[in-house]
């Protein structure tokens, strides 16, 4: 089946990137990451992004407020969950229906403008939804605490479960937070139920940005970026094809929303703010924005930072340290501290700007580089014509 | 009527930060053609310089005490400011009036900031996308805070205005209203005075001096100028370094009104962008009117009685980016954009 | 400073490979009695306070807290507040036998960053505990976190009423108090100093906290006579308040009263005094401004204009019962400055996580829940406490404070006016400010 919609080379991408979401909990483990929170979030934002990237990457529209449209599935999907069901099901697809169709009125909307006039104009939609979420709409978005699941929600297809319990989310009985410890090599691998639905709807939604950039419609809209009044000359209305990735785009984030409501059942506000808009900007253009796997690996590297450099503390760095004499190790955790822990900010703040001086076009074009000069070299070794073959990392699409 | 006028003041005061700041924004942009989003950080570097100043002139000498312990049973530490010990009352004088001495501080200092910025980073991002300049300058951004946060703290750190600019003034007997009508904070209308100043100034800068010529030609059409053998780019550095000081200027002065904290930057980023962009892009006459239009506009907002309008609605919570919304879409580029700036 | 340093880099040597030691993560698995139930060696605690944001300084006082918490716990240092603690359980030997470690985290003072941050406590370094935070909305939300996960949360600085009102859980524990107390507290002194016919106007962060205090000091205020002549709310991200402040110059009010917290409160209070309210005369009386609830690291950040404000506080470095003096001492010597009301609490909470631990002889926290529960105590600070199984709130004195006219330090900023007594704030648990949850059942996770 895979064979008929993708050529030889795509159909290699789309099988290595699943074999390695599904071992992530092997693959992550060793470096500390490998436990079912983390792990989710990896999945959710790669999502996001590649999401954001269908119309960031293919249009180059810059949008400053996608985080709206995660805020919205996520409150769309606790509410199913307080209103319906537990079961993550209906709540996912009306996430990604009520963000659609958000998406659909903001993008009508801002894309009556470009360019910088465009960012702004999604940036103060966006910016209006969150601070609305946080004060004014209260009831429905319960503000600075974010929304939850209580025990005397209707739930009217599941209400009756235990007195003075909260259920979890699930699909059809499995609950997201089960997981299975499975002892490997000394560590512990966390095989998590959430991951894994996580997992998997990463990879479908992989498949279809694929899909997406290789279709005509990838293509049209790859045209609108570079050059849309030519576009127009020729007697094309650009709209329907930008407001469609606009609202495409805006879907994956709402799903994004409504998966981490689903593997963590509360929405807050925050969620909406431009810093979150923005963070999904970065990770797109760290990663590589127009490339495939940029976005994931942006998404990845991001998440890495806030969630394990944040929580390495001086109590931790030192016991890095204790082979060494006390003086050395002094040294060197006066020199560490300031980069992790709480300063974890500013080794975020340094990458970025290591990565866009050094690697214009993100990491994905500092791999191709990478693996090139390796290739090159080893042909050089192999003393064959230099630059007789021209080797491309998955994922290239220029 | 009274409480209109009072909001008048309120929003011609918010304005002038507003408007300060995006005047450094549209200088960076309109010369440069940057997307600068370090731009708030250079704002609260302004800010911190005055904290700066403040300290070394309130150094104090700390001597311990023979009798005397704190709580936790250490010698009490007496702390004398040498300010006040070499220069007895004129020493306090200098302590007091810091906020101006630091203004001769930080014209150099954020000239230097400036040119290095512009020289050591953005210098390289001409020819980079507005994304790439957008990721290279929040990273800088982030940095800049983040050390000011290892130096300073998080907590806001309160830079009091001069003793006699400290309280407030009857505005309204001076205009000729009953007395007492009109009561507005000294040290505010300082801060308004000020920033037309700064403004008027750069104004005239651009519109009287050969500099300003050579650099307004050149935001119109950059090669030509350069092709007439006129070294634009070292103008545009220099000019890199006239919006840094304007930008810092603004924050050293707005710390008695602000307390400095090292996320300042930040929370002004996005409004003075939204400023700019309402105003056009690359029009310094639309930023600066957008900044006082805003202002006044969000201190309507928070009236009672505005409110009322509205239903009781919060329309202070969305009222900027509702008023972006509203002038984007009848005015496609804000109110003095031109054509083909950033449009693509 | 220097022999510390030495002691705790081998006391950290001694304890072998602290990382590798941590007890494996058990969450949701159905092997165990209870969630992260630790081995014989060693107890991971989870402290997860803000160390980005407008409050990463609060939350680094209380990290300060907690290591020296965890110290004393393990039998370091001077024991700090153990010794004058009136439950002997603990003994310096850890808890039940085991040593205490702990990990940290940062909330960002986000609801969404604070979670994931207290999962990864609990799942990847199996916390057995999670404690701290500066915000209600944090607060709540890491509560009913650690309640569906089976673990005990105990509280840090949250002040709302919902935190044990309607989002309480059986699993959550607060020990600092609420906004109700603030009011209940303030509003006599209040009255006693200001007169019974004033009439105020409140300034409100427009988010849940805010409305709470709003709600309670109004309440409690009317009571004593006063009127309120407006209540206005502000945006949260607001930096000016100068269009808030300036329509109270027109009203005929002669109090203002700041439900503000952190950074809003230092610029509200800021530009309230630049308006010349305090020296502002209405209705023959001299104008006053009030701040319910007082933060001393925010207070710096207001210079010179809290002198004379009352608020109320938790805690203050201040007092002079011999557990509070001890706490300071002991602190101070530590870290070369006095504690602030967040690191008390923290401190306080986990040793009264440790203590409850040891008298119920089991780390189950459904054992550790009846522990708590009613449980009366002594020589923390505050008096005698209450720690109500009910609603799993603390009741004790609370401090009405005022800004300090000639602070001899840069931490002697408020001085204590007032001790109102326990009985003063008490108040039933299904008061109307607090009805609408219910705690459920406590969840062990297994």
């Amino acid at each position: 089946m895979l064979a008929k919609l993708l050529n030889n080379k795509d159909t290699m991408l789309v099988i290595v990137f699943s074999l390695v979401v599904l071992a992530a909990p092997l693959l992550l483990a060793p470096l500390g990451a490998g436990y079912p929170d983390l792990m989710q979030r990896f999945a959710i934002f790669g999502i996001f992004a590649i999401g954001f990237n269908i119309l960031f990457g293919l249009t180059g529209y810059l949008s400053f407020g996608h985080a709206a449209f995660l805020g919205v599935g996520s409150y769309s999907a606790v509410w199913m969950f307080k209103l319906l069901s537990v079961n993550i099901v209906p709540a996912i697809l009306l996430s990604v229906l009520i963000s659609g169709l958000f998406a659909l009125v903001i993008g009508y909307v801002s894309l009556k403008r470009s360019g910088i006039y465009f960012s702004i104009l999604t940036l103060a939609f966006a910016q209006m939804s969150f601070n609305l979420a946080y004060s004014v709409l209260t009831p429905i978005t319960n503000g600075e605490t974010g929304l939850q699941l209580a025990l005397d929600d209707p739930r009217v297809l599941d209400g009756a479960s235990t007195e003075g319990v909260l259920p979890s989310p699930q699909l059809f009985g499995l609950e997201m937070n089960d997981t299975a410890q499975v002892p490997f090599l000394g560590m512990e691998l966390q095989f998590n139920v959430g991951f894994y639905i996580c997992a998997l709807i990463l990879i479908a939604a992989f498949f279809i940005s694929l899909r997406i950039f290789r279709s005509s419609f990838g293509m049209m809209l790859r045209a609108v970026k570079s050059n849309q009044t030519r576009l127009n000359y020729t007697g094309i209305n650009t709209k329907p094809y930008t407001l469609a990735a606009f609202v495409i785009s805006g879907m994956y984030a709402g799903l994004a929303g409504g998966l981490m409501a689903s593997m963590d059942p509360l929405a807050g506000a925050e969620r909406m703010q431009w810093t979150a808009s923005g963070e999904v900007v970065l990770m797109t253009i760290m990663g590589g924005a127009g490339s495939l796997l940029g976005p994931v690996l942006g998404a990845a590297i991001i998440k890495y930072f806030e969630n394990i450099f944040s929580r390495i503390n001086d109590n931790v760095i030192e016991a890095w340290f204790t082979f060494l004499p006390d003086w050395l190790g002094d040294i060197l955790v006066t020199l560490i501290s300031p980069f992790v822990g709480k300063g974890w900010h500013l080794s975020l703040g340094l990458i970025f700007m290591l990565v866009v001086i050094f690697l214009p076009g993100g990491l994905v074009e500092g791999a191709q580089r990478v693996s090139r000069w390796t290739v090159r070299s080893v042909k050089r070794l192999q003393h064959s014509e230099p630059g007789s073959s021209k080797s491309l990392e998955p994922g290239e699409t220029h | 009527m009274d409480a209109i006028l009072l909001q008048i003041l309120n929003g011609l005061d918010k304005g002038s930060a507003y408007a300060l700041i995006a005047l450094g924004l549209t200088l960076i942009f309109g010369t440069l053609g940057v997307v600068n989003f370090a731009h708030g950080a250079l704002f609260m570097i302004g800010a911190f310089c005055t904290v700066v100043v403040n300290g070394l002139l309130s150094l104090e000498r700390v001597t311990l005490s023979e009798t005397e312990t704190n709580p936790w049973g250490e010698p009490l530490e007496i702390r004398v400011q040498y300010a006040e010990l070499w220069f007895g009352d004129f020493g306090q004088l200098m302590v007091d009036y810091s906020v101006f001495w630091s203004l001769l501080f930080v014209i150099p200092a954020m000239l230097l900031i400036g040119i290095a910025m512009e020289r050591g980073l953005i210098k390289h991002f001409y020819k980079r996308p507005h994304a790439d300049q957008i990721l290279v300058t929040f990273g800088l951004a982030i940095v800049l805070q983040e050390i000011i946060k290892q130096i300073f703290g998080a907590n806001p750190i309160p830079q009091p205005a001069p003793d006699a600019l400290r309280g407030a003034v009857d505005v309204g007997a001076a205009l000729g209203l009953s007395p007492g009508s009109i009561i507005y904070p000294i040290w505010r209308l300082v801060y308004f005075l000020f920033a037309a100043l700064i403004i008027g100034g750069v104004f005239a800068f651009l519109r009287f001096t050969t500099f300003g010529m050579v650099v307004r030609a050149g935001m119109a059409d950059r090669e030509t100028v350069g092709l007439l053998g006129i070294d634009i780019d070292k103008r545009f550095t220099a000019m890199f370094g006239i919006a840094a000081v304007v930008t810092g200027l603004a924050g050293a002065m707005y710390t008695p009104i602000l307390s400095p904290n090292y996320h300042m930057g930040m929370d002004f980023l996005v409004l003075c962008f939204v400023v700019v962009v309402v105003g056009g892009m690359g029009s310094l006459p639309g930023a600066v009117a957008a900044g006082f239009l805003l202002g006044v506009l969000q201190s309507f907002a928070s009236m009672t009685q505005v409110k009322a309008l509205f239903f009781g609605f919060s329309i202070d919570q969305v009222i900027i980016y509702l008023v972006a919304v509203i002038i984007l879409l009848t005015r496609p580029r804000g109110l003095m954009g031109r054509k083909g700036v950033m449009e693509t | 400073m220097a022999d510390f340093k030495t002691n705790r880099r081998s006391f950290i040597k001694g304890s072998g490979a602290v990382g590798a030691g941590l007890a494996a993560p058990t969450i949701f698995t159905k092997a165990h009695a209870f969630t992260n139930e630790p081995g014989p060696g060693s107890v991971v605690l989870g402290f997860n306070v803000p160390q980005s944001g407008p409050y990463a300084d609060e939350g680094a006082d209380e990290l300060r807290a907690y290591e020296l918490a965890v110290k004393h716990l393990n039998g370091g240092g001077d024991g700090g507040m153990l010794n004058t603690f009136s439950s002997k359980a603990l003994d310096g030997t850890g808890i039940l036998g085991r040593k205490v470690d702990y990990v940290t985290g940062d909330t960002q003072t986000k609801s969404d960053a604070a979670r994931a941050s207290a999962r990864a406590m609990i799942e990847k370094d199996g916390a057995i505990m999670i404690t701290g935070g500066s915000s209600s909305g944090v607060a709540i939300a890491v509560q009913s976190l650690c309640q569906d996960a089976g673990v005990i949360f105990m509280a840090g600085l949250t002040h709302s009423n919902d935190t044990t009102g309607k989002d309480k859980k059986a699993n959550g524990f607060r020990h600092f108090f609420n906004a109700y107390m603030s009011g209940a507290a303030l509003a006599p002194v209040l009255a006693e100093r200001y007169g019974t016919d004033r009439k105020a106007y409140h300034l409100t962060a427009d988010y849940t906290w805010g409305w709470t205090q709003e709600e309670s000091i109004m309440a409690a205020t009317e009571e004593k006579g006063w009127e309120t002549v407006n209540a206005v709310r502000t945006p949260l991200a607001e930096t000016d308040f100068s269009s808030y402040i300036a329509p109270v110059l027109n009203s005929d009010a002669d109090v203002l009263v700041l439900n503000h917290y952190g950074a809003n409160m230092v610029n509200s209070l800021t530009n309230a005094v630049q308006f010349g309210l305090r020296e502002k005369m209405v209705n023959g009386k001299n104008f006053e401004i009030v701040v319910p609830l007082y933060s001393r690291l925010m207070a710096r950040g207001a210079g010179q204009n809290v002198k004379g404000i009352f608020g109320s506080t938790n805690w203050h470095w201040s007092l002079q019962d011999q557990a509070s003096q001890t706490f300071v001492s002991s602190f101070g010597r530590e870290y070369g400055q006095p504690p602030s009301q967040a690191a008390h609490t923290c401190y306080v909470q986990t040793l009264l996580y440790a203590d409850a631990v040891q008298r119920a002889g089991s780390f189950n926290p459904c054992a550790v829940a009846e522990a708590l529960e009613d449980f009366e105590f002594d020589g923390l600070g505050n008096g005698k406490t209450l720690y109500r199984g009910a609603d799993h709130q603390c009741f004790k004195d609370v401090l009405v404070v005022r800004g300090k006219e000639n602070p001899e330090s840069e931490f002697d900023l408020l001085e204590v006016v007032q001790v109102t007594p326990m009985e003063q704030v008490m108040y039933e648990p299904d008061h109307p400010m607090f009805a609408g949850g219910s705690l459920g059942q406590c969840n062990p996770g297994a």
